[in-house]
C-alpha cells in the first residue's frame, strides 16, 4: 500500500478479463489524477473499451483492484459507477431513439415534483446545456431524426449533465466535425480547470496530442507504455501500439482512370416527412473505372443522404437518373443497387451495418448470399471458405468466423462492414466514413486496400470527414454544401484548406 | 430445454405410476403435440422476422369450418375441401402478411384484428351450430395409425438419409480445405438421429403405429427446418428481425419476406386446422380458441426471442412437445381445469426466466 499515491482519484491495478477465446485484457493498471486529461490509445481490439466497461460496471466479472480516492471499491452494475461519480460515453452510443433529446439527456434523473415531470424545467436545462456546447437544437426534437455527429453530442451533453468527478469519452470525435471539436475541446479544457479528470480513448493522434496531459498505450490487452505527453512523440506511440513502424503517408497509386462507369443526373432528395423540404439538389456526378471521387461538406451538407439516393434506399423521394456503363439503370431498392454491382460500406455501422447478435459469418455474407452459397439452398462451407479469406485479408480480429458480431470491438465491427460489401465483389463501391474508429495501422491497411481496388478498376465513392483522408486518396474532389454542389477539385489542386473553405462556403 | 422436458417425463411417470410413458399414452401425447407444433414452426418464422400472429387460433377455427361446411353442405371431396381449407388459411395469412409488410400496420394489431374478425367470420357462417365431419378418410389424417411395417420401411429410409446427408457434409467440408472433422462428431452426427427414429417407431409400434400426424408433423418440422436454416430465404428472416434497416441495406426485400413469412404462418395454420378437425370429427365455432397463445408459448420457451432475430425450429418443436407434455400429465393426474392452467402459466414464466438467467451468465 505504500507506494500508492494519494493524489491519484482513481487507480486501476492489475486489470485481467477474458471473454471466450481472447484475453482482452492482461494486468493492465491506470490511474488518473484530478484535474488531467489521460489519454488511453491502442489498435483496434487492443481493450480499451473493455477496460472502460470495467471502470462503468458494465462487467462486473475481472481481476485486479480499483480504488476509488484511495479507496478500494469493486462496481457491480452501471449505478454502482455512476453513483461514484463516473460518467461514461461509450463509443457505441446509447440513446432511446425515440425519445426527445432532453429525455435523453435527463433519462433516469428526470426532474420532477411528487412524480409529475417538470416539463418546463426540463427544457430550460436542456436549452442550457445545449448551448453551452453550441448545439442549435430543439430540446422537444426526436432524437431518431439526427444525424450520428449530433447524436455524438448529446450523449456528450448528457454526460455533462451528470457533473461527475470522473470522464470518460470512448471515441467522441470520431462521428463530430472539425468545429464541433473545437467546442468539445474547449469544453474539456474548461472542466479540466475545474478539477474535472477526464479519460480520452481516440484513435486520432493530433487530437490526443493536442488535449492530453499523459498518453497510456495498449497492445493485445497490455499497457505497453505510460508517460506524459509532452515526454513523446506521435511516431513513438504509434510504434507502441502496433509494435512496428507506420508510414503515416498516403500510400502512392499510379492512377489511370478508364471510361465512365457510373453517372448520377440531377439527384434531388427530399425529407422523409416534410416533402418540401429539400435534402439534395440536383446533383449530378461521374466516376470512371479506377477512379476514386471524394465527397467532402460538412455534416448536414447531405453526403450520406445522396449516398443513400444512389444506392436506392431513399426510394420514393428521389428524383434524377442513374446510369451505369452508359446504360439507363432502374434503382428502386438496394437490392437493384446490388444487382447492378454496387456496394455500400455505410455510416453508423450499429443501425445499418451489422446484425449484432448474429455471428460475424452471417453479417458478411448477407449482401452477397445468393452469389457466395446458392440460390436458395445455402452452403455453410462455400461461405465459410469466402468468410475465412475476406476476413484474413482485413486483418480481423476475431478468435473465430462463429463469435457474435457485437462482441467484436469498434474498429473490427467497421472492418467486418467492409469485408460484407468486398465480397458482393462490386464494381462500384460507395463508402461513407469508412476510417471511423479505426486505428491508424488498420487505416493505412485500408487506404491501401482503396487503392487496389481501384487498380483492378472500381470505382469508388468516399464520403469522409476527414479532410487529409479525401484529398490524400482522391482523384477528384466534389465539395457539398446544404445540399448542392458548391465546387470540384482535381487532386492536384485540392488541399485541405480549400476544400474547407469552399464547404463553409468562403 | 431437452433436460427440462425429460425431467417432466421423469415427474409424470413417477406420479402416475408409469402410466404417462405406456404405450398408449405416448403416441397420444404424440399425437396432442402435432397441433401445437405444427402451428409453432409457423409461429417461430413469424417472430424470428420480428413480428408475431395472435390470429392463428381463429385462422385453424376458420380454416376447419370450411373444410367441414364443403363436405357438409356443399357436398366436396376430400381432396377439394382439404384444397379449400388449406387456401382460406393461406389467403388470410397473406392478407395479413400484406398489411403488416406493405402498409405498415403493426403485425400486433392487423392479427388482433384477425382473431376477432376470422373468429367472428366462423360463428357467422355456422350459425353457432357443430358442422359434423362427412368422410371417414378426412377423419383418419387426425385420427388414423401408419401400419406398423409401413413405420419401419420409414424408418430405414430415414436412416439412410441421415447417413447420406453426414457423409455429403462431411464430403463438403473436406473440399472446401476445412479438413476432415474428428470421426467422434461425425459418427454422434450419424448415430444420435438414427436411434432416435428408431426408438421413436418402435415406441410407436408398441401401440398401434406411428400416428398419422405424427408423421405430418414430422415433414413439417423437417421442411421448416430446412427451410430457416439452410436457405437463402431463412437468413434474410433472421437478418430482418436481428436489424431491418441494415438487412434493407444489405439488398433484403424486407417486404415480400415479412408476406412470405405471415403466409406461410397462415397455410400452416391451415394445416393444423385439418388435423384439428379431422381429430374432433366436427367444427365447432370455438375450435382452435386459444392456440395462438400455445404457440407463441412453444416457441418462447423452445429459446425464440419475441424481439425477433433468434430462435430454431426443433425449439419450438420441442417446446410444444413440452407444453402437451404438462397438459396430458396434468390430465392423468386429474388435476382440474383451473389447477391445470396455473401451473401452466407459472412454467412458462419460469422456463423463460431460467432461460435469461442463463443467457446472462454467458453474456
Ligand atoms: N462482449 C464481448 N464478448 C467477447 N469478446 C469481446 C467482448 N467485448 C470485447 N471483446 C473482445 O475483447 C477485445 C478488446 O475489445 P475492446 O472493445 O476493448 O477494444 P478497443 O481497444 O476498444 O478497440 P476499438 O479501438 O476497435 O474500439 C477484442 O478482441 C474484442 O473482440
Ligand atoms: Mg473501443
Amino acid at each position: 500500500m505504500s507506494d500508492r499515491n494519494d493524489s491519484f482519484i482513481l487507480e486501476m491495478r492489475g486489470i485481467s478479463k477474458s471473454f471466450p477465446g481472447v484475453r482482452a485484457l492482461d494486468r493492465v493498471s491506470f490511474d488518473l489524477r484530478a484535474g488531467e486529461i489521460h489519454a488511453l490509445v491502442g489498435e483496434n481490439g487492443a481493450g480499451k473499451t473493455t477496460l472502460m466497461k470495467i471502470l462503468g460496471g458494465v462487467y462486473p466479472q475481472y481481476e485486479g483492484e480499483i480504488y476509488l480516492d484511495g479507496q478500494s471499491e469493486r462496481f457491480k452494475n452501471v449505478r454502482d459507477s455512476a453513483r461514484s461519480g463516473i460518467a461514461i460515453i461509450y463509443q457505441e452510443l446509447s440513446l432511446v431513439l425515440d425519445m426527445s433529446v432532453a429525455e435523453n439527456i435527463f433519462l433516469g434523473r428526470l426532474p420532477h415534483r411528487s412524480g409529475f415531470v417538470r416539463w418546463n424545467k426540463l427544457y430550460k436545462d436542456t436549452d442550457e446545456l445545449l448551448a453551452r456546447l453550441n448545439l442549435r437544437l430543439d430540446p422537444r426534437t426526436v432524437v431518431r431524426n439526427l444525424g450520428i455527429g449530433q447524436q455524438q453530442m448529446i450523449e456528450i451533453a448528457k454526460a455533462l449533465s451528470q457533473r461527475s468527478g470522473i470522464l470518460v469519452l470512448d471515441e467522441p470525435t470520431a462521428a463530430l466535425t472539425d468545429s464541433e471539436t473545437e467546442t468539445l475541446f474547449a469544453i474539456l479544457n474548461k472542466l479540466r480547470d475545474e478539477g474535472v479528470a477526464m479519460i480520452y480513448i481516440s484513435h486520432k493522434l493530433k487530437e490526443v496530442f493536442r488535449i492530453s496531459d499523459r498518453i497510456t498505450t495498449l497492445r493485445d490487452g497490455r499497457v505497453v507504455e505510460a508517460c506524459d505527453t509532452t515526454d513523446t512523440s506521435e511516431s513513438r506511440v504509434i510504434a507502441g501500439m502496433v509494435g512496428r513502424e507506420v508510414s503515416r503517408v498516403f500510400p502512392e497509386r499510379a492512377s489511370a482512370p478508364g471510361e465512365v462507369i457510373f453517372e448520377a443526373r440531377d439527384i434531388t432528395v427530399r425529407d422523409r416527412v416534410l416533402s418540401d423540404r429539400v435534402l439534395v439538389e440536383r446533383v449530378s456526378l461521374s466516376v470512371r473505372r479506377g477512379e476514386a471521387l471524394g465527397i467532402a461538406g460538412l455534416m448536414g451538407a447531405g453526403r450520406s443522404d445522396l449516398l443513400m439516393a444512389l444506392f436506392g434506399a431513399h426510394a420514393g423521394r428521389v428524383t434524377g437518373e442513374i446510369f451505369i456503363e452508359g446504360r439507363r439503370a432502374r434503382i428502386a431498392s438496394p437490392a437493384d443497387a446490388i444487382r447492378h454491382g454496387i456496394g455500400f460500406v455505410t455510416e453508423d455501422r450499429k443501425r445499418y451495418g451489422l446484425v449484432m447478435d448474429q455471428t460475424i459469418l452471417k453479417n458478411i455474407t448477407l449482401a452477397a448470399l445468393r452469389r457466395l452459397s446458392g440460390r436458395f439452398i445455402t452452403r455453410r462451407e462455400r461461405e465459410a471458405a469466402a468468410g475465412n479469406q475476406v476476413i484474413s485479408d482485413l486483418r480481423i480480429k476475431t478468435p473465430s468466423l462463429q463469435s457474435i458480431a457485437g462482441s467484436l470491438s469498434g474498429g473490427n465491427q467497421q472492418k467486418t462492414v467492409l469485408a460484407k460489401w468486398l465480397l458482393t465483389a462490386p464494381r462500384v463501391l460507395l463508402l461513407d466514413e469508412p476510417t471511423r474508429g479505426i486505428d491508424v495501422g488498420a487505416k493505412q491497411e485500408i487506404y491501401a486496400l482503396i487503392n487496389r481496388l481501384a487498380a483492378e478498376g472500381l470505382a469508388i465513392i468516399l464520403v469522409s470527414s476527414e479532410l487529409p483522408e479525401v484529398v490524400g486518396l482522391c482523384d477528384r474532389v466534389i465539395v457539398l454544401r446544404e445540399g448542392r454542389i458548391a465546387g470540384e477539385f482535381a487532386r492536384l489542386e485540392a488541399t485541405s484548406e480549400k476544400v474547407m473553405q469552399c464547404a463553409m462556403g468562403g | 430445454m431437452v433436460i427440462a422436458l425429460v425431467i417432466v417425463w421423469a415427474i409424470f411417470a413417477y406420479t402416475t405410476d408409469g402410466v404417462f410413458l405406456e404405450a398408449r399414452n405416448f403416441s397420444n401425447l404424440m399425437r396432442q403435440s402435432t397441433i401445437t407444433a405444427i402451428l409453432s414452426v409457423g409461429m417461430l418464422m413469424v417472430i424470428v422476422t420480428g413480428h408475431i400472429d395472435l390470429s392463428v387460433g381463429s385462422l385453424v377455427g376458420i380454416a376447419g369450418g370450411v373444410a367441414a361446411v364443403a363436405q357438409a353442405w356443399l357436398g366436396w371431396g376430400l381432396e377439394l375441401s382439404i384444397l379449400a381449407s388449406l387456401a382460406t388459411a393461406l389467403l388470410i395469412g397473406a392478407l395479413q402478411g400484406f398489411l403488416v409488410a406493405y402498409l405498415n400496420i403493426p403485425a400486433f394489431i392487423v392479427t388482433l384484428g384477425g382473431l376477432l374478425a376470422w373468429r367472428g367470420a366462423i360463428k357467422g357462417i355456422s350459425q353457432g351450430n357443430t358442422i359434423p365431419v362427412q368422410i371417414p378418410a378426412f377423419k383418419s389424417i387426425g385420427q388414423g395409425y401408419i401400419a406398423a411395417a409401413v413405420g419401419i420401411a420409414l424408418a430405414i429410409a430415414a436412416v439412410i438419409a441421415i447417413v447420406g446427408v453426414a457423409l455429403w457434409r462431411e464430403r463438403s467440408r473436406r473440399r472446401h480445405g476445412f479438413g476432415s472433422g474428428s470421426q467422434f462428431r461425425l459418427a454422434a452426427r450419424i448415430l444420435i438421429p438414427s436411434i432416435l427414429v428408431v426408438a421413436l417407431v418402435w415406441a410407436f409400434n408398441r401401440y398401434a403405429g406411428v400416428p398419422v400426424p405424427v408423421l405430418i408433423l414430422v415433414v413439417v418440422a423437417l421442411a421448416g427446418a430446412m427451410l430457416v436454416e439452410g436457405t437463402t430465404f431463412g437468413r434474410y428472416l433472421y437478418a430482418i428481425g436481428g436489424n431491418t434497416d441494415a438487412a434493407r441495406l444489405s439488398g433484403v426485400n424486407v417486404r415480400r419476406h415479412t408476406l412470405a413469412a405471415f403466409s406461410i404462418m397462415g397455410a400452416l395454420a391451415g394445416l393444423a386446422s385439418i388435423i384439428y378437425t379431422a381429430r374432433v370429427g366436427s367444427a365447432a365455432p370455438d375450435a382452435g380458441r386459444l392456440l395462438e397463445l400455445d404457440a407463441i408459448a412453444a416457441c418462447v420457451i423452445g429459446g425464440t426471442s419475441l424481439m425477433g432475430g433468434r430462435g430454431s425450429v426443433q425449439g419450438a418443436c420441442l417446446g410444444a412437445l413440452f407444453m402437451a407434455s404438462l397438459d396430458n400429465g396434468m390430465s392423468l393426474e386429474n388435476y382440474q381445469d383451473f389447477a391445470q392452467d396455473i401451473v401452466k402459466g407459472i412454467i412458462l414464466v419460469a422456463a423463460v426466466g431460467i432461460d435469461m438467467i442463463g443467457r446472462r451468465k454467458n453474456g
